[in-house]
C-alpha cells in the first residue's frame, strides 16, 4: 500500500470509528436534543468516511470497495487515531473527545483544501462547514459543562485530563506523514498544532477549564497498534456483514 | 449555477426545457414541497458522446441518507420520460444552502420550515451569534433555538416565543 493510500485510509478509519462510537449513544443520550445532535454528527462523519474509504479503495487499485474496507479488515489493519476509539464514557467524556477532535479536523480540512489530490481536497472542503457546525456543538457543550455546576466542572476536567495524552498522536508525524507532506497531498501533522491549540485554549478559557499538562507518551493507532477498545467496536460493527456477506438492506 | 450554464449549451434549449420539466416534478424525499431544482442540487445537464444524458448531482450533507434516494429518483423520472440518463456525483464545489432557489425558500416557509438565513456559505461563522430566524407560522422574530440538530441533517429545532409553536429551521451551511 502506498503512503498516499495509507494516509487516506487513516483519515477514513478515524471518521468511521468515531461515527460508530457516536452511534452507540442513539437512544441513550441525556435528552432528545442531544440524541439527535450526536446522531447527526455521527451521520456526517459516516458520510465523510464513506467518501474517503471509496477513494482509498481506488488508490489501492485492488478492487476493494468501501464495504470491503469497512467490514472485512482486522483490528491491526485499522489505521484510526487512538483518540476516537476511546469509549464514550459519560456525556462529558464524549463531548471532550468530540471537541478535541472537531478542532483538529477543522484545522486539517482547511489545509487539505490545498491538497494536490483533487478528490481528497474536494472531500475536505465539503467537510469544512459540517465540521464547523460540529465544533460549535461540542465547544458549546464544553463551555456549559466547564462553566456549569461544581460537579460538571470537576467531571469534564477529568475527562479532558484522561483524553489529553491521546492528542499527541494528532501532531506526531511518521514516515507516512512525511511522505504525503513532501508530495503536497496533506499537511505535516505538527503544522496543525498551533491553530488547534489556539482554538482549544479559547474555548477552555471560556469554559473556565485549564489546559491539561502535556503527556510524554505517544499512541500509534494510525500505525495499526491499538488499545483494547477497538476490537470490541469492530466486532459489533462488522458482525452482520461477516455473518451475511453481501447482504443488502 | 455556472457549471450548469456552461455545459447546458450542449443540449438544445428544447431538450433542456423538457428535462428541467421532468426534474421539476422530482421531490426531495424528506421535504416533498421542494423539487431537486429548488434545492439546487442539479449541477449540470449534458449529453455524453454516446447520447446519454448526464445529470450532475451535488450531495447535500455528507451523511444525508436522502442523497442516494435523490439520485435514484432523478434517474427513475428521466427514464420514465424516455431519456437514457446517468447521474454522477459532483462534490466540488460543495453544495450550500445558498443554492436553494428563491422559489424554494418560499415553498419551505409555506411548508412550516424557516428557510436558511441568507449569505451563509463559505464563512466560518463559528462563534458568532445565531441569525435571527422568523417563525414560519406567525412571522414573529422572537424565536429561540432549542437544538443545533433536528429530525434530519439539514434542520435545527426552534421555538417561537410569540405563538409558542416549535418549528424546524433549515440550517445554513
Amino acid at each position: 500500500m502506498t503512503p498516499h493510500c495509507r494516509y487516506v485510509l487513516r483519515l477514513a478509519d478515524t471518521n468511521l470509528v468515531l461515527a460508530q462510537r457516536l452511534g452507540e449513544w442513539v437512544g441513550h443520550a441525556p435528552a432528545l436534543e442531544e440524541d439527535l445532535g450526536i446522531a447527526n454528527v455521527s451521520l456526517d462523519l459516516l458520510g465523510q468516511a464513506r467518501l474517503l474509504l471509496a477513494h482509498a479503495g481506488e488508490l489501492e487499485g485492488r478492487g476493494r470497495d468501501e464495504d470491503t474496507l469497512a467490514y472485512l479488515r482486522e483490528e491491526s489493519e485499522y489505521l484510526n487515531l487512538t483518540l476516537v476509539e476511546q469509549p464514550n464514557g459519560d456525556f462529558g467524556d464524549t463531548i471532550a473527545r468530540q471537541f478535541l477532535f472537531d478542532a483538529w479536523q477543522l484545522e486539517l480540512n482547511g489545509k487539505l483544501a490545498q491538497s494536490k489530490d483533487e478528490k481528497l481536497a474536494a472531500i475536505a472542503v465539503k467537510g469544512i462547514r459540517e465540521t464547523a457546525y460540529h465544533l460549535r456543538y461540542s465547544g458549546g457543550w464544553l463551555i456549559r459543562l466547564g462553566d456549569g455546576t461544581d460537579e460538571s466542572h470537576r467531571r469534564v476536567e477529568e475527562s479532558l485530563a484522561r483524553l489529553w495524552p491521546f492528542t499527541n498522536e494528532l501532531f506526531d508525524g511518521d514516515e507516512v506523514d512525511q511522505s504525503i507532506a513532501k508530495a503536497g497531498i496533506g499537511p505535516a501533522p505538527e503544522t496543525l498544532r498551533a491553530g488547534w491549540l489556539r482554538q482549544v485554549d479559547e474555548v477552555l478559557a471560556e469554559a473556565t477549564l485549564a489546559r491539561p499538562a502535556p503527556a510524554q507518551f505517544g499512541w500509534y493507532g494510525k500505525q495499526g497498534r491499538h488499545g483494547e477498545h477497538l476490537g470490541y467496536l469492530l466486532a459489533e460493527m462488522q458482525s452482520l456483514h461477516r455473518a451475511h456477506p453481501g447482504a443488502t438492506w | 449555477m455556472n457549471a450548469e450554464r456552461a455545459v447546458a449549451a450542449e443540449l438544445t434549449p428544447e431538450l433542456l426545457t423538457r428535462i428541467r420539466g421532468v426534474l421539476a416534478q422530482v421531490a426531495d424525499p424528506e421535504i416533498p414541497v421542494l423539487s431537486v431544482l429548488d434545492l439546487g442540487v442539479i449541477r449540470h445537464l449534458l449529453r455524453r458522446p454516446d447520447g446519454q444524458i448526464e445529470v450532475g448531482v451535488a450531495p447535500t450533507y455528507s451523511g444525508c441518507p436522502a442523497t442516494p434516494a435523490i439520485k435514484a429518483d432523478v434517474l427513475r423520472a428521466l427514464t420514465g420520460a424516455g431519456f437514457d440518463a446517468v447521474a454522477v456525483d459532483v462534490l466540488s464545489p460543495p453544495w450550500t444552502t445558498d443554492w436553494i432557489s428563491p422559489e424554494g425558500r418560499r415553498k419551505l416557509e409555506a411548508f412550516g420550515i424557516a428557510p436558511p438565513a441568507e449569505a451563509g456559505a463559505g464563512k466560518r461563522r463559528l462563534w458568532e451569534a445565531d441569525p435571527t430566524v422568523s417563525c414560519p407560522r406567525c412571522g414573529s422574530k422572537q424565536t429561540a433555538k432549542q437544538s443545533e440538530f433536528g429530525s434530519t441533517p439539514c434542520k435545527a429545532l426552534y421555538k417561537c416565543q410569540s405563538c409558542l409553536e416549535p418549528f424546524d429551521y433549515f440550517k445554513c451551511i
